[in-house]
């Protein structure tokens, strides 16, 4: 996930309902853009969930696509956070080669980025972080001299700074 | 506005969507039912008196609560998809909502074809399909398909329901998205086990949708601006869609261009929004509209376009499209604005309403724009490049598509007939000289270019508007589509007359083989079968066929004479091409085939030298861009 010129971030309440995902996505893969991130969860409302929508597209075809998700009858509000002060952030599971002899030096690591541990293997850690895109890089890219075994992502979640916000 | 005329208008906004029929205070109201009675409780409650469909195992319930209804009358297709196009025909001509009623698995796949047509021209319908019952969905089941996912990027809106007790809010919610807004097609699949479950039928009148709210009035702010534009302006064009007719915008529109001298394009979507006698009226544009229209629009400083979404058929290339052109842009679907255009003043709202404001305003500020030597230039460029002339030299002894055409216009009554038309040549020799006076009198799928759209849509604009004549233009390829419905006009004794414009060929399709690839007539030349006339007997239509031009005239008279259905078989030479057209990749400045004349009303459709190469190489690009069937079939 590289930081990219376009870096859009939707913020779309949406029902709580089963198919709500699929028409949101569908939607945006049949004007054939990638969907760089995707996350979903239930809201403060059980009735409504939230899906948080990262891709990289010009500025034309992200108005195109609010305006079309917008005319989903699925779709109560859009939130286009890419030029708002908002906070984003995503939780990533490394596991990482860690031999007895050199595990030491992955917990520095992961205690720099304030990440834990949450599973020791013979020669493995798994750890468990939290942050915004440049910090989970970082560390990533640290991590990489060790030897990462998998990478899991949740996808990033969005809210803006500010309190107008619904 | 005087206060009576703002209280009508708040009360239009009110009615919005309500239903036609009774709604709460159907008689049925508070009734213990079973589910497949209270979908057809619900159809009475919305005052549908007329849906289309065919049965099988998964709707059979809906079906035996159907035999009992004496306010619905259903009409038995020979297809799935005939019975779709017939409900489409049915709400365009109409403007009521059509339904249409088929069972799951391939009768619901069927649908698909029809239901993306009504997509493309934002026709109200509601489908329902049968579905297998709740506990096996997802078990590949016997009829099974997941029509729901697979029409989800071809309808407005779709449910399935999961229970017996949804089926009155459901059916209330679909009528009143189908028809607000932008209508579209919407679906609901009911799977059969909620059929029989039983209920207490309570319909709503009001929807409660927070996430669907269709704005309706124009900002009063943008009107001001537009109305500064058009009195500023000296080389407007007015430019009229579908969403013209589908707002009931005609009188607005038509007003707009006569109070302020606006030379008026209109796409095929909305043929007869503005009446064809109207001078003002340039008539169609776009790839095959005339080489007038296309010079007035591209050359024009304004445009103002109404319910309209600068399709490419209409612009041609697009960065070379009216480069001078500031636009307003007035649709009520906010994401059709600056889709392909930008607007200088975008406004979303209804069109009738917004054109309501925008007349008064325009009133108000006094705007009478000096466009007098604009339109005399436009009359020097109508003289110039007719669409049709009867000096150009056409084939000996043959009946010519655009004089056929001209004299059809001629014997059709505007005010009590319909012309249907299917996709392809024929389609734009009836767009281009059949008139029209009255909007919901042309209907023609023009956003999915639909082949077997037209002689199911006829049938159903003839069931639905009894005291009409209605004409359905076909090509000899388009009709076999699907010509099955030959029998669901025969039972019924719908008496749709089709003129089958004969060519033995896949027309369009063949003229851009002869144009761009070289005269290779690659699987386009149908040869002559069947034989129409007999095919009509089979059927117990009145049929004939009609092969030299000095018969022509006649044919059709017999045609509209004769009662019930009739099948006239015009019979034209292979080798006739729509003109004028817009070279395919090319601009709107671009027109070949235009008759000149001042070049003694030659067809000037040869190539010539550069300029040739570079539509031939065009060509190939733009039909790898746009997708492999450009011009229709």
């Amino acid at each position: 996930m590289r930081a990219t010129k376009n870096h859009n971030v939707l913020s779309v309440l949406v029902e709580n309902r089963p198919g709500v995902l699929m028409r949101v996505v569908a939607l945006i893969s049949r004007r054939g853009f990638n969907i760089e991130s995707l996350s979903v969860g239930p809201t403060e409302d059980p009735t409504r969930s939230r899906i948080t929508i990262i891709a990289d597209v010009d500025d034309e075809a992200w108005e195109q696509i609010t305006k079309q998700l917008n005319k989903l009858v699925v779709v109560h509000k859009i939130t286009d956070l890419t030029d708002e002060p908002s906070i984003e952030r995503e939780l990533v599971l490394f596991k990482v080669n860690a031999p007895a002899e050199r595990r030491s030096e992955v917990i520095e690591i992961a205690n720099l980025f304030r990440a834990k541990i949450v599973d020791v293997g013979r020669g493995s850690l798994t750890i468990e972080a939290t942050g915004d895109e440049s910090k989970m890089q970082g560390m990533e890219d640290l991590l990489r001299a060790y030897g990462i075994r998998e990478i899991t992502r949740t996808g990033k979640i969005a809210m803006s700074r500010n309190s107008k916000e619904e | 506005m005087p206060d009576d005329k703002k209280q009508v208008a708040m009360s239009t906004v009110a009615m919005e969507g309500a239903p036609r029929g009774l709604g709460s205070k159907n008689p049925k109201q508070g009734k213990r039912m079973t589910g497949a009675q209270a979908i057809i409780a619900a159809l009475e409650a919305e005052g549908v008196d007329l849906l289309f469909g065919y049965p099988g195992g998964q709707a059979i319930k809906i079906y035996d609560a159907l035999y009992d209804s004496t306010q619905l009358k259903h009409v038995l297709a020979r297809h799935e998809q005939g019975a779709v196009h017939e409900a489409d025909g049915y709400a365009r001509a109409t403007g009521n909502v059509g339904v249409a009623l088929v069972t799951s698995g391939p009768g619901a796949t069927n649908t698909v074809t029809g239901i993306a047509t009504a997509y493309m021209d934002s026709i109200p319908l509601v489908v329902v399909t049968g579905q297998v019952p709740r506990a096996v969905i997802g078990s590949d089941s016997f009829q099974e398909s997941d029509i729901v996912g697979m029409t989800m990027s071809v309808v407005k809106h779709s449910y399935l329901l999961l229970s017996a007790d949804d089926i009155a809010r459901t059916f209330r919610e679909a009528f009143h998205i189908a028809k607000t807004g932008r209508p579209g097609p919407v679906l609901i699949d009911v799977p059969s086990d909620i059929l029989s479950a039983e209920i207490t039928f309570e319909y709503p009148d009001a929807v409660n949708i927070p996430s669907y709210r269709p704005t309706y009035r124009g900002n009063a702010k943008q009107i001001r601006a537009a109305a500064r534009l058009i009195a500023d302006a000296s080389k407007p064009v007015l430019y009229v869609g579908g969403g013209v007719v589908s707002s009931g915008a005609s009188a607005q529109a038509t007003e707009l261009a006569r109070m302020m001298r606006i030379p008026t394009v209109v796409t095929l979507m909305a043929k007869g929004a503005i009446p064809s006698s109207e001078p003002l009226n340039l008539g169609a544009v776009g790839m095959h509209g005339s080489k007038y229209a296309n010079m007035a629009l591209n050359r024009s400083d304004l445009i103002i376009a109404c319910g309209a979404r600068f399709s490419d058929r209409v612009t041609g290339r697009f960065d070379e499209f009216a480069p001078e052109a500031k636009v307003v842009h007035i649709d009520i679907d906010p994401a059709e604005i600056g889709k392909v255009r930008e607007a200088q003043v975008p406004i979303v709202g209804d069109v009738r309403r917004v054109l309501d404001s925008l007349l008064e305003e325009l009133a108000r500020i006094e705007a009478a724009p000096d466009t007098a030597a604009w339109l005399s230039q436009i009359d020097e460029w109508r003289t110039r490049f007719p669409m049709y002339d009867e000096h150009v030299e056409e084939p000996a002894g043959a009946i010519v598509p655009e004089v056929a055409m001209r004299q059809l216009s001629r014997a059709l009554d505007p005010e009590s007939t319909i012309v249907v038309t299917e996709v392809g040549q024929h389609q734009m020799w009836a767009a281009q000289f059949v008139d029209r006076e009255l909007p919901r009198t042309f209907l023609s799928s023009g956003g999915l270019g639909t082949m077997g759209f037209g002689f199911p849509a006829a049938v159903g604009a003839a069931i639905g508007c009894p005291g009409k004549t209605v004409v359905c233009v076909a090509g000899d390829g388009s009709f076999q589509m699907n010509l099955q419905e030959m029998a669901t006009a025969a039972i019924n004794n719908v008496p749709v007359k089709v003129v089958v414009v004969d060519n033995r060929a896949l027309g369009m399709v063949r003229q851009w083989q002869k144009l761009f690839y070289g005269g290779r007539y690659s699987a386009t030349e149908l040869d002559d079968v069947p034989d129409f006339v007999k095919l009509a007997d089979a059927y117990g239509w009145g049929a004939e066929r009609v092969e030299r031009p000095q018969d022509v005239e006649a044919a059709y008279a017999r045609m509209l004479a004769t009662e019930g259905p009739y099948l006239l078989d015009l019979r034209i030479p292979r080798d006739q091409s729509v003109f004028p057209m817009v070279a395919p990749g090319g601009g709107l400045s671009e027109v070949i085939g235009a008759i000149d004349s001042g070049a003694g009303f030659r067809i000037v459709a040869e190539p010539d030298g550069v300029g040739w190469t570079n539509w031939a190489s065009r060509t190939n690009k733009a039909a790898g861009g746009v997708g492999g069937r450009e011009g229709g079939r």
